[in-house]
């Protein structure tokens, strides 16, 4: 690791001023950050840590929740309003991580953990995310964990977190503060897919720093769950998950939400399926027709071939879980 | 930098670089605590933090300062074992051992977690009432803390044995 300056940061605007100074980071729980310096993938000359700001949960006048970006995985998971308001979002980051990475890491952080694969990490290997332009060595390599949708020749790496494909299943504004300002950014709208680009993974511009994630109202997401398969029952990252809300009136869908992890390089919103099960019986054949309605842009890479099943799969099979109660 | 460690206040003054493992073990005399991957996968540098279960491995000393925490040096009372240190001794929960100081660590913040009612990946409702220790709820929970000689089972045993009667 190489030397660094640490500041703890007492407000959100000192946090921004502090930032202003060239190759500053903001930390949060540093389960991901911390690594990366180890390995000096990521080597910032100043790191400005804001875990202290910004660690309430609320509720917001539209009846949703605004949750501070320095809340702990931990305690979002276990907040009431979200388990019981929305499940599939405890549930997703209970899948995630271990107990004490939990307890560590927080949401503004999980959002930005890197998209990575073994090749990120191997400095051996070329990877386009440490070295634009380098190439990637896991497009022609052992490739099985990577992406099947939206993925470029330059990335095929896949986005780790859990919370995220949650998130990305709900309606979602990622509120940010920086030099210029605050804005706010639609969920689906804050990770990038990799195009030509793939060492560039947010919408965040310089010295822009996450305060807080919104969650809006959707009774839908009362009925909702999160499953992930992956290669040992516990700690892994995920081959696939699928988030999933459902509203069934009289047999048939009226709403649908359902997000996936493991298969692409940002949490990745099945639109397609979704649209392909408005208005249709709420039944297995429909749920596998969305499935393989969202899966017919998947392109899988020499290894991973197995994802576009088992992403089938577990579609169909969490929604059938939803409509019959048992998740 | 001042914080606590064990219940005495220690004073340090440390590189932003050294992370609590470190400053644990090199600085502060406390090699209980152990390195394993240093990359936060295993779970052997498993500390509490306020209580709360962490890996040391992956925090720096700095952001830690003015917290109390405690490690596997701590929890013996009056010369006398921790219940779960006994346990894990009655049910052979380790072979080399190099795990075991996180495995307890890690196992004292799970189980404060279950008795507040935080769910697990496999626990069947969310409604936050305790949650009762299975060995289903104790291999999921502990799932961050690798035993590469395999003595799953003692520790498995010594866990739910201890925590058995805290949550019913």
């Amino acid at each position: 690791m190489i030397p660094f300056a640490y500041q703890r940061a007492g407000s959100v605007a000192e946090a921004i001023a502090v930032a202003a100074r060239p190759q500053s980071k903001y930390l949060g729980g540093g389960t991901n950050l911390v690594d990366l310096m180890r390995e000096t993938i990521e080597a910032p000359a100043h790191l400005v840590d804001v875990t202290g700001l910004s660690t309430a949960i609320e509720d917001t006048d539209n009846g949703g929740l605004m949750v501070g970006a320095g809340v702990r995985n931990t305690a979002l998971a276990e907040h009431p309003a979200v388990r019981s308001r929305f499940p599939l979002l405890s549930r997703a980051i209970l899948a995630g991580a271990s107990g004490q990475i939990r307890n560590m890491a927080t949401v503004g952080g999980n959002l930005l953990q890197r998209t990575r694969c073994a090749y990120f990490y191997d400095d051996a290997a070329r990877c386009n995310k440490r070295a634009p332009g380098a190439g990637c060595d896991a497009v022609g390599g052992f490739n099985r964990i990577h992406a099947i949708l939206g993925a470029s020749p330059a990335c095929v790496a896949t986005h780790p977190s859990d919370m995220c494909v949650a998130l990305a299943a709900l309606d979602v504004t990622v509120h940010l503060d920086g030099p210029d300002g605050g804005r706010t950014v639609p969920f689906g709208d804050f990770h990038l897919l990799p195009g030509d680009s793939p060492d560039v993974e947010t919408v965040l511009r310089p010295g822009e720093l996450i305060t807080a994630v919104e969650i809006a109202a959707q009774p839908l997401a009362a009925r909702s769950t999160y499953r992930k398969v992956r290669d040992r029952a516990s700690y892994a990252f995920a081959l696939v998950s699928v988030a999933a809300a459902i509203e069934v009136d009289g047999g048939t869908v009226r709403d649908v939400r359902i997000a996936l992890g493991g298969v692409a390089h940002k949490p990745w919103r099945a639109h397609a399926a979704e649209a392909a099960l408005i208005g249709q019986p709420a039944r297995s054949d429909s749920f596998r027709h969305a499935a393989e309605a969202e899966l017919a842009a998947a392109a899988p890479l020499s290894g991973n071939g197995f994802k576009v099943e088992l992403a089938a799969r577990a579609i169909t099979a969490v929604l059938d879980d939803l409509v019959e109660e048992r998740a | 930098m001042d914080l606590v460690i064990n219940g005495k206040p220690v004073s340090v003054d440390v590189d932003p670089r050294v992370s609590l493992l470190d400053l644990l073990r090199e600085r502060l005399d406390l090699p209980g605590t152990k390195k394993g991957c240093n990359q936060g996968a295993c779970g052997a540098c498993t500390v509490l933090v306020d209580g709360e279960r962490i890996l040391s491995c992956l925090g720096l000393a700095v952001q830690y300062e003015g917290r109390s925490v405690t490690t596997v040096e701590g929890l013996a009372e009056d010369g006398s074992l921790h219940r779960l240190q006994q346990a894990f001794i009655d049910h052979d929960g380790f072979q080399c051992g190099y795990c075991t100081p996180g495995q307890i660590c890690s196992a004292i913040g799970m189980a404060a977690e279950a008795r507040r009612g935080l769910p697990s990946f496999v626990t069947a409702d969310l409604d936050g009432d305790p949650v009762p220790l299975s060995g289903e709820e104790v291999r999921e929970r502990m799932s961050g803390n690798l035993c590469r000689c395999g003595a799953y089972n003692g520790i498995v045993a010594a866990i739910t044995e201890t925590f058995a009667e805290d949550v019913r």
